[in-house]
């Protein structure tokens, strides 16, 4: 029986050019006003692979689901663009959408994923800007979802997916049963480009709207942000003429 | 050599894929949302195919430009899958292959695709324009026959209207046509041909009639005709990743059903498909203010970096404001073009004439910012200013934009 949804879930990022990027006078957190926002680039290779999967018939229908204030359809436009069937856009804004975390996303993924009945959510593995790495195994947390995190291949198998991961060891191959969650990793697939055709096509595709109060998300977050630092400007180093002057230098700064 | 097109300079690919992922998307949006703003005014639709269009030309395209230059490749593997994305007839109709967007669509592309390399982009959009020739012109046989194939690019296409005796003067072309039964017979010979030799359909303008443009025609000759053949590739200056070369005609038979429109409407279809060429040949170069102003904040001479100098930041203001203005008149040219309004000949003229000689100096300028660097091959910025250089030549010469601005200006008046 092949999965009948699949989920992917986006996450609108930071674009991180770094001359641009500054900290608030405040320091409590990072200007995002005027900074270029863009389909996190982790999320891209995991609409490519849900879209793969619908090619291949496992699975019959692609769902693009993200949550942030309207700037986040223009991304749910580009997933329809290179191939997902239609779209919810899961609207979180001002104070919330600042506050908002990973655990909150996750509630809101988890909450659509159950009402939706989705046999696989797919995930980025994490968002460039703030590199958590949570979403998706808190998604599977609540949903009791097996999960196969840093994929860089999926192959599914009658009820089960298996899932080759990059760990730090080198490549571990699991097999799961559906419902799971899965997380995309860089070498997964490459992103295809939409087609001129999708594109024209992706503006009838259909994006509901909802909120996270429809889900019954409560959005308050657990998490306090106390405060946000740029990383300490680079010291000059000092050079040194032999070894023992250099275990000298070492000991006296208590480094060894 | 009859479209020019939009070219873009798009260098910084840095080797590391997360840097990529970054830089790449970084210069796309820089570009796109600062005060040069490629993406205002645009639709939804139009700012998703000029994404993906940056996105291609630098991915696919810039990381190869200076090669393409240097060897002389013409990138066909790069072009088809530029083609599969609906590149092939951006303003064909769906129906033969096409994408059926509008001017100002193809317009927002060719800007994008050609900050990955002018001349590539250049020929795309020849290779368009022949491609809206047969579809426009053409009756239903002749649509499905050559447009599917030219959508796709598995065939390729060439424009030969200039000749040796005749570039301005194009009315005044030499190649006759003698009807002989169900066939022309073509005898002549075209110059400075964009692919020739390399491609397969040839759109090919020759006299079946008397003196001057009435007795025009418009015939397509197909690669491998007897009769049929090449000069030597052209040694250029510039647009090295398309081959030019001369058409041959001797004693050429094609069939009367290769025939576009009425025998002396070609001339007509000829110059209409200039007047959407005018509009890709205005190549923009959108990237090269920022190439410029990106050296000046690095670049310290008498202690401080170039961009405190009154004198570059005031040529900077200057390249950008032209820039704009470049933009603009080329977008309202491409609308006019697809109103079809009375004025649509001369704003393609005029803003062929402006935008052509604004961003070779643009690109000329950026050089100049470079200073010694800007010489070098290792950089990109040369490679604009050699390639853009012939956009003020063909697709109708400069002057011969002005000839038309003022002819329609001194009719309008009597």
């Amino acid at each position: 029986m092949s999965p009948a949804s699949v989920f992917v879930c986006l996450s609108l990022t930071l674009l991180s050019d770094y001359p641009v990027i500054r900290v608030k006078p405040d320091n409590s957190g990072v200007v995002t006003d005027g900074v270029k926002h863009s389909m996190n680039p982790f999320c891209e290779i995991a609409v490519e692979e849900a879209v793969k999967l619908k090619e291949k018939k496992f699975i019959k229908e692609v769902v693009a689901v993200s949550c942030g204030p309207t700037q986040v359809t223009e991304t749910i436009r580009t997933a329809l663009a290179m191939g997902c069937d239609r779209g919810i856009h899961v609207e979180v804004s001002g104070k919330d959408y600042e506050a908002m975390g990973p655990l909150q996303i996750a509630k809101i993924f988890a909450a659509l994923a159950k009402k939706e009945e989705a046999s696989l959510v797919i995930l980025g593995k994490q968002a460039i800007d703030d590199d958590c790495n949570q979403t998706g195994q808190m998604t599977a947390a609540l949903l009791d979802w097996p999960q196969g995190t840093f994929a860089s291949e999926v192959t599914i198998d009658g009820e089960k997916v298996k899932v080759v991961r990059e760990i730090d060891g080198g490549l571990e191959t699991i097999k799961i049963s559906m419902p799971a969650v899965l997380t995309a990793d860089l070498r997964l697939n490459t992103p295809r480009y939409a087609t001129l055709p999708n594109i024209m096509k992706a503006k009838k595709k259909k994006i509901a709207n909802m909120k996270p109060a429809d889900l019954g998300v409560d959005m308050v977050s657990r998490v306090e942000v106390l405060r946000v630092d740029e990383p300490p400007t680079r010291l000059a180093g000092v050079k040194v003429e032999t070894v023992d002057d250099l275990v000298a230098k070492l000991k006296a700064n208590g480094t060894i | 050599m009859m479209d020019c097109h939009f070219s873009l300079l798009y260098s910084a690919v840095l080797a590391i894929i997360w840097t990529l992922l970054y830089s790449v998307c970084a210069m796309r949006d820089t570009i796109l949302n600062s005060l040069l703003a490629a993406a205002h005014g645009l639709s939804d639709e139009q700012k998703e195919f000029q994404k993906m269009a940056f996105d291609f030309a630098a991915h696919e395209m810039s990381p190869h430009m200076a090669e393409w230059d240097e060897k002389e490749i013409f990138p066909v593997e790069t072009m088809r899958k530029a083609a599969q994305l609906g590149f092939g007839g951006i303003y064909v109709q769906p129906e033969v292959g096409g994408s059926g967007l509008s001017r100002l669509d193809t317009s927002v592309i060719f800007e994008a695709l050609s900050t990955g390399c002018v001349s590539t982009t250049a020929y795309i959009s020849i290779h368009n324009m022949c491609n809206w020739m047969i579809d426009t012109f053409g009756n239903t046989e002749q649509r499905e026959k050559f447009c599917p194939e030219l959508c796709t690019m598995d065939k390729f296409a060439s424009y030969c209207l200039t000749e040796p005796g005749s570039g301005s003067d194009a009315a005044s072309l030499l190649t006759t046509a003698k009807l002989e039964g169900d066939h022309y017979i073509l005898n002549g010979s075209k110059a400075f041909i964009s692919g020739g030799g390399d491609t397969d359909v040839y759109i090919v303008m020759c006299r079946t009639g008397g003196k001057g443009p009435k007795g025009i025609s418009c015939v397509v000759v197909e690669k491998d005709t007897p009769g049929l053949s090449f000069g030597k590739k052209e040694k250029k200056v510039g647009w090295n990743s398309q081959p030019t070369r001369a058409v041959i005609l001797e004693d050429c038979h094609v069939p009367v059903t290769n025939r576009l429109g009425q025998e002396g409407q070609g001339f007509n279809i000829a110059m209409r498909g200039l007047n959407g060429g005018r509009i890709n040949i205005g190549e923009m170069a959108p990237d090269l203010p920022f190439l410029a102003r990106d050296h000046l904040l690095v670049r310290k001479q008498f202690g401080e970096a170039l961009s405190n100098n009154q004198f570059l930041q005031f040529k900077l203001a200057e390249m950008a404001t032209k820039l704009v203005a470049s933009r603009l008149l080329l977008r309202e040219a491409a609308v006019a073009l697809q109103e079809s309004r009375s004025d649509a000949v001369s704003l393609c003229s005029m803003a062929k004439l402006f935008v052509t000689d604004e961003c070779f100096n643009i690109c000329n300028q950026a050089l100049q910012m470079h200073g010694g660097y800007g010489y070098l091959k290792d950089y990109a910025v040369q490679q604009f200013v050699r390639d853009i250089r012939v956009h003020q030549i063909l697709e109708g010469t400069n002057e011969v934009m002005r000839m038309i601005i003022a002819r329609s200006l001194l009719s309008e008046s009597g």
